[in-house]
């Protein structure tokens, strides 16, 4: 095979075992996704488990340029409502951990270049825990934890 | 019927987006009352937006996402007149998605 056409065959290869991948785990359009859904990081039990999944290291720094906005006391705990911000230079995902739930792992957002590190949800919290809020930026990791009071456990259980 | 409302408004060059996807996100956890039988983990794990023909952003979820998703999150770049588009992928591999207009 002349060389442009070896690599033109193998670039056609690999694009179908990575797609063939992407389709067989649900994700949608694969090349759409900027992050693929981590099976290890949303089933960890505990808080060091996801965040290893997740970054490769259960040790983010301690910043205070990340500000979480929750309930002190959450009424009803099948519904926080979450926001995070964060002005830390280059950051790509906002990742929401609630410590106390069976499994930690609540959400990750991957930001687009032109998105501002901001991102707002709700999520369930088991009990009365810390919301800890990770920033992924310029290949670091960065977090902060704010307690929620919850007074009816929102897992169902 | 798509199960997303969306609404974007755009500011000053930002555009706030928010959406609302109806999904029930069974975390697998709860028993249904009348059967006794443990209701099968069911929700949302992946959600990508994208704006002419970029993706903006994608969030992965797992079943701690409140039923009934709320999201909401601002960029740059957008226009009125622009569509956004959210596309949704759960763990039953149901999917939806739905376009929407800046305003």
């Amino acid at each position: 095979m002349t060389s442009i056409k070896r690599r033109i065959f193998l670039k056609g290869s690999l694009t179908t075992g990575a797609i063939g991948m992407a389709i067989g785990s649900g994700l949608l359009t694969p090349r759409m996704s900027l992050a693929a859904w981590s099976k290890e990081a949303f089933e960890a039990t505990d808080v060091n488990s996801a965040l290893s999944a997740l970054f490769g290291t259960s040790s983010p720094e301690g910043s205070d340029r990340i500000k979480i906005k929750a309930p002190d006391i959450a009424e009803n705990g099948a519904v926080v409502p979450i926001s995070v911000t964060t002005d830390i230079d280059g950051a790509e995902s906002i990742s929401i951990i609630a410590e106390k739930n069976a499994t930690p792992l609540a959400a990750t957002f991957s930001l687009g270049p032109g998105t501002e590190a901001y991102v707002s949800t709700r999520i369930k919290m088991g009990k009365t825990a810390s919301v800890i809020a990770v920033v992924k930026a310029g290949g670091k990791i960065y977090s902060t934890g704010k307690e929620v009071k919850v007074t009816i456990g929102g897992c169902g259980g | 019927m798509s199960t997303i409302k969306m609404r974007a408004n755009i500011d000053n060059g930002v555009t706030t987006f928010k959406a609302l996807i109806s999904h029930p996100m069974e975390t697998g956890l709860v028993k249904d009352k009348k059967t006794g039988k443990v209701i099968p983990a069911h929700f949302i794990q992946e959600v990508v937006c994208e704006h002419k023909g970029n993706t903006i952003l994608t969030a992965n979820w797992g079943p701690a996402v409140s039923k009934n998703p709320y999201l909401s999150f601002r960029f740059t770049g957008g226009a009125a007149g622009d569509t956004i588009k959210l596309s949704w992928v759960d763990n039953k591999g149901e999917k939806d998605s739905s376009e929407v207009t800046i305003k």
